[in-house]
Parts: structure tokens; sequence; C-alpha cells
């Protein structure tokens, strides 16, 4: 008896899939801008910052990097409660992603820091330029600019990794999947179906990051 | 209600974890044996095969690994096939590594310069001897470092395995914590487990990375 | 009173002491070139005085302060002494304009439209004027040079400190970027080159020091040291050059 495929079941339940988008779009936007923004800050701490802030960074670093992120979501919503941080399902997990994507960055960020020209700094030193001046207008830029594919993957690799939020139900595109196959009951159908969305929204990412990159990066000069 | 003590905890997680260790290093295995399969037929002469094994690649690094377990689990199911969800998982795993294996190795048989390929060529070596005698031992050299850091990766992802029902650390995590309601305990010495698992290994591919002076990829 | 006064100056990397005892005063308005063999300490002795090199003997004092070596001290100094550097060093995610202006803005607190007149007017004098939205890599070497002269100028410095600031330039280039050393002279900068550049030293420099292991070997007027070089190291040195041919 040959399997009967009824994907039109899957469409009669598009308005949830399409708010599952808006959520799972909501989580790598903001997810995105904090976690590069996180690994700015620590990228800075580790190549230039006090050096007493230099070990609980990269223990922070090392921790996310070599932890599973749905251990880091859960551990986020349901062990901080414990401390008293009682967080809802969505600030849950855009926090989860800031500092998932933060630990990624900061490496990703520092390489491209690291490969600066010693004449730059020189350049910028004999300009009177403080070290702060220096990394904020000399530096920071062109490091963004060299490392901006590899952190752009990693961007994209964080979007497809958010579909563990629905874990806490978080109501993204997962969860918007798993809701649609538990009223009509066509798993294979509604998955195959979201793994589609998944694939295109991540062409999508990636794209935009490009255009992002191309405009970032020659109008630097404001 | 049964008082549960950190130990008894921390017990029943490293138990769990030796299937978070069986299955990462099934799917490495795995892995591999599909990284070089798809790698092969990316690099070869033949554009049907260089197409199939790219979509391979797009496709399995394109889409959540968590989408690619439930289709090997909930939907093979409804189609009549029954999948263990060691198997589904297994299945998966294995898939989705070969996919980034292989391209990790491709990134390192095009790093070696195209001068190596054009002196065994006109030392009149084929296509495969090329690979076995030239290429392939310089792109191993470089490729030990981030085969290692992959294998991290693996380990890591083992975690959505308990989402399709699969035993294995994190799922027990889960269970102990509605046992015992004490999730910060449980889940912190959870992630610690898995650190004492990937952290050598991360420190171990920075080392190769060094040591074998791999150029770190752009 | 002169603007920057080296007293007995010593620097050494590790084992090697590079610079073993430089005693060098510096008029406004002066044009010093200081050449000699590669190793001899030139580039280090310049590097010194802007604070680029921690001296570890001596003291240098540049218009009356001492030099020191925490940062205030250091960013007040090259407020007051600018340096072009043999690679150009220009910012490349910055057009032209946006290099000669960004440390007025961001050091000295310039609001915007007065940096960039100043930008305009510093580009005009090295004859970059039209080249003011460009970008660094869109330009040719002697023309990028030219723009770190105006990014040093727009600092309005005391002196200027340039090392070897020809040497990484194709020889057509070279005259455009001495011509524009050349009209700094003129309006009264006091400059420090280290260069190899005889014919122009000639020319141009006041004075010439020639540096040999670390000391100040000979100094003097251009014609006495290279008409009648004193020790037998200069005259050695100059015989590598083809200034001994023309003469």
């Amino acid at each position: 008896m040959a399997y009967q495929y009824d994907f039109a079941s899957v469409f009669e339940y598009t308005p949830v899939l399409l708010k599952g988008i808006g959520v799972t779009i909501k989580l790598i936007a903001f997810g995105a801008v904090a976690g590069v923004a996180i690994g700015i800050a620590c990228a800075w701490v580790r190549t230039q910052g006090p050096t007493w802030l230099r070990a609980p960074v990269s223990a922070y670093v090392e921790l996310i990097r070599n932890t599973p992120f749905l251990i880091q979501l859960f551990f986020v919503f349901f062990g901080l409660p414990s401390l008293g941080i009682q967080l809802g399902e969505m600030q849950a997990a855009c926090l989860a992603m800031a500092l998932n994507l933060g630990a990624y960055s900061t490496e990703i960020i520092r390489a491209g820091i690291d490969a600066t020209p010693r004449g730059q700094y020189e350049a910028g030193a004999s300009l009177a330029l403080s070290r702060i001046q220096v990394f904020r207008h000399i530096v920071l830029m062109p490091a963004l600019m060299r490392i901006w594919p590899a952190l752009s993957s990693q961007i994209v690799i964080v979007m497809l990794g958010s579909a563990v939020c629905s874990q806490i139900a978080a109501e993204d595109l997962t969860f918007a999947a798993n809701f649609i196959q538990s009223r009509n009951f066509r798993a294979f159908e509604v998955y195959l179906v979201t793994t589609g969305i998944y694939l295109a929204l991540a062409v999508l990412l990636r794209q935009i990051l490009r255009m992002t990159g191309r405009r970032l990066f020659r109008k630097a000069a404001r | 209600m049964i008082e549960f003590s950190t130990w008894d905890i921390v017990r029943n997680l490293l138990l769990a974890a030796r299937w978070t260790i069986i299955l990462s290093l099934a799917a490495f295995a795995g892995g591999a044996l599909m990284g070089v399969l798809a790698l092969m037929m990316r690099t070869s002469r033949v554009a049907a095969m260089r197409r199939i094994s790219w979509a391979y690649i797009e496709l399995f690094q394109g889409t959540p690994l968590l989408m690619q377990l439930f289709l090997a689990f909930f939907g093979l199911s409804l189609i009549g096939v029954e999948v263990p969800p060691w198997l589904a998982a297994g299945a998966a795993l294995t898939l989705w590594s070969g996919a980034f294996l292989a391209e990790i190795w491709r990134g390192c048989v095009e790093a070696i310069p195209k001068g190596q390929w054009e002196a065994s060529a006109s030392l009149a070596l084929g296509y495969v001897q090329q690979m076995r005698y030239v290429v392939l031992p310089q792109a191993l050299r470089i490729a030990v470092a981030p085969t290692v850091g992959f294998a991290v990766q693996i380990v890591k992802s083992t975690a959505l395995t308990s989402i399709i029902g699969f035993t294995e650390l994190s799922k027990a995590a889960t269970v102990i914590t509605n046992a015992t309601f004490s999730p910060f305990t449980v889940y912190a010495c959870a992630a610690l487990i898995y650190f004492a698992l990937c952290w050598p290994l991360s420190r171990l591919s920075l080392r190769l990375e060094r040591k074998l002076h791999a150029p770190h990829r752009p | 009173m002169p603007l920057i006064a080296l007293e007995d100056v010593r620097k050494r990397f590790g084992d090697n002491e590079v610079l073993k005892g430089v005693t060098l005063r510096v008029d406004p308005g002066e044009v010093i070139a200081i050449i000699g063999k590669s190793g001899s300490g030139k580039s280090t002795l310049l590097r010194c005085i802007n604070g680029l090199e921690q001296i570890d003997g001596g003291a240098i004092m540049v218009a009356d302060a001492q030099l020191g070596d925490d940062e205030l001290r250091l960013r007040a100094l090259r407020l007051k002494v600018g340096m072009i550097f043999q690679q150009f060093n220009l910012f490349p995610h910055l057009t032209v304009g946006r290099n000669v202006m960004l440390s007025p803005m961001v050091a000295k607190r310039v609001p915007e439209r007065d940096a960039a007149d100043m930008a305009r007017a510093m580009l005009t004098r090295v004859g970059l004027a039209h080249k003011f939205d460009a970008w660094p890599d869109e330009l040719s070497g002697g023309q990028q040079q030219r723009v770190a002269i105006a990014r040093a100028l727009a600092m309005q410095p005391l002196a200027l400190l340039c090392d070897e600031i020809t040497s990484a330039l194709d020889p057509e280039l070279v005259n455009e970027v001495l011509a524009v050393v050349r009209e700094l002279a003129a309006d009264g900068m006091t400059l420090l080159m280290v260069t190899h550049e005889m014919r122009f030293a000639r020319e141009v420099c006041d004075r010439v020091v020639f540096m040999h292991q670390g000391r100040v070997h000979e100094i003097g007027p251009p014609d006495e040291l290279f008409t009648a070089p004193a020790t037998p190291e200069l005259r050695q040195f100059l015989g590598m050059t083809d200034l001994a041919a023309d003469r």
C-alpha cells in the first residue's frame, strides 16, 4: 500500500506557518545583532582589553563553544529561575541565541583583528589617537570586512539552530510544524515543507548578509 | 518525595553519556565514509556526479539538523518504515556530518596549490594517482585539525537526538530534571559533562592546527 | 632653543644595543637628513622621537616637554610631531578625504565641517585636492604617500619625521613626493628624514647626520659631509652610493 501524500492539508495551516516564520525571523534578527555586538566587545577584550576581563571572557567563549545549544537554552529557561531570574520563552530564546552567537563571533572577529597589519596601529598612534580610538576607527571595520564571510556563515548556522527553540515552546517555525502535524497527522509532509522553508530562509539570509557586507564596507566612509 | 543527591544526578548523567559517546563515534565513522563518497563525487569530472553531491551538501548544510531528525524519525515511520530512535538518530547524523566533512575536506584539497597538480600531471600520473600519491597526503595533513574540530560539533549535535526520544545525555538530563525539580543543578552538570567531552577535542584541534601549520581558513 | 633635543639616548632590542648614546639637537625650521647603513639605528632613532619605541637610557625633549612613556603624554607629543611611514599605512576602509580628516575629528575634536575644509586645504597643498573622494587603493604609490603627508599635516605638527618615505616607491614616483617635501622645507617645517636620496639630502637639508653602529658618527652641513667626509666609515658609505661618481 503506497503512502498517500497530502500536502494540501499542510497548506491549510499557512497562517500558522507564517506566524512561525515571523518568530524565527525575530529570533535571528535579535540574535544576530546582539550576538555580533557581544562578539565585537569580547573580541576587543581578548585583543586589547583589560587583562582582568580576559579570563572571564575566555571562560564564557569556551563554555558556549563546547556545550550544545539545547543545553544552553534549557539552562537559561529552566535553570535561571532557581537564581530568581524568570524569563519568558521568547526572552530566554533570544538571550540564548545571542549568547551562543556571541561566543562564536568572538573567535571569528578576533581572528580578523589579529590580521590587522602593524602599520595601521603605528599610523593611528602617530596621529595621536588613543588605543580605543584606534580600535574603533581604524581596526574594527577592516577586521569585520576580512571575516564577513565566516561571520555570515555562523549567523546562518545559528538561524538553522534556532529550530531548537521550539523545545521551550517559543512559537517559531518548528513549533508551528509540530503543531500542524499534531492536527493533521501528516508528519512527513509537514516536516518536508518546513525543511523547504528553512532552506529558503537560509538562502535569503545569506543574500541579505552578502548585501549588507557590500553596503557596510564600501560605505565605511559614512 | 524522594531526595536526590548531586552524586545521584551526576551518576545517572554519566551513564547516559555513554550513549552520547557511542552515537558520536558512530556518526563520525559513518559521516567520514559518507564524506569521502561525497567528496569524490563533488570533485568528479562527471557533471551529474558533481551536481548530485552539491545538492546533497547544500541540502544538509542548509537545513536544521532538527528537521532532518524529525524527517528521519516521524516521516519515515508514517511511510510504514518502523524506525527506532537510535537508527533515525544514527542515519540523520551520518548524513548531516557527511555533508560537512565533505566540504571541509574539499577545502583542504583545494588548498593544495595548482602547481602540485601540474607537476604530477607532467610526470604522467593519472587523476587517481595524483590524488593518492601527491594531493591527498598533503591535504590530509591540513585536514586533521578542522576534522577534529568538527568532531566537537558532532558530539554537541547528539543532544538534538534527545528530542526524537533517543536516550543520551540531554534526554537523561530532562528526565532527571522532571524527577528532581533541580534544573539548575542538572543542566549545569550536563553542560559540564559535555564540556569535559568537547573541550579536550577543541584543544587538540588547536594544537594540531599550530603544529601542522595549517592555514586558518578565512 | 632646540625644538627636539636628544641627550645620550640608548635603546636595545633584547641583547642588541641599537642606539648607543645619541645626542642631537634640532632647531625649529631645520631640515635634517639621517643617513647610514641598514642596522645603524636610523629608523629606530626616528621611532623613539615620537614614542613608537621606548628608550632605555637618556632623554628626549620635544618642544620643552620631556618624553614620558604614559599614554597621555605620548598622545600629547604626537599632536606636535607627525610621522610619515615607508609603507604609507593609509586606512583602506576610508576615502582619501576621510583619512586626512579622521584624526583632527577624533583626537582634536574638530567639527566635521572644519575638518573637511582643513583636509581639502592639505590635499591641495600636496596636489591631490581632486582625489578627495577616492579610495586609497585607487591611487598610485606616490599619490598615497602624498596623502599620508597631507594626513600628518592636518594635525598641524611642529615637526615631521619621515622614515624612508620614498624607499617603497617606483623610481618615477619618487620625485612627486620629494617635490612636496621640498615645498614643506621651504615653508619652514622642521623635518627629520631618514633617507637614501643623497642628491635630495644635499639640495634641501641644513644638516646631515651620518649614523654608524648606533652612534652619530658624523654631523654637519651636506656640502661638508658629502665633499669631505672626515671618517673612513662615511667615505666607505658614500663610495657605495653614486654621489661620489657625479662629483
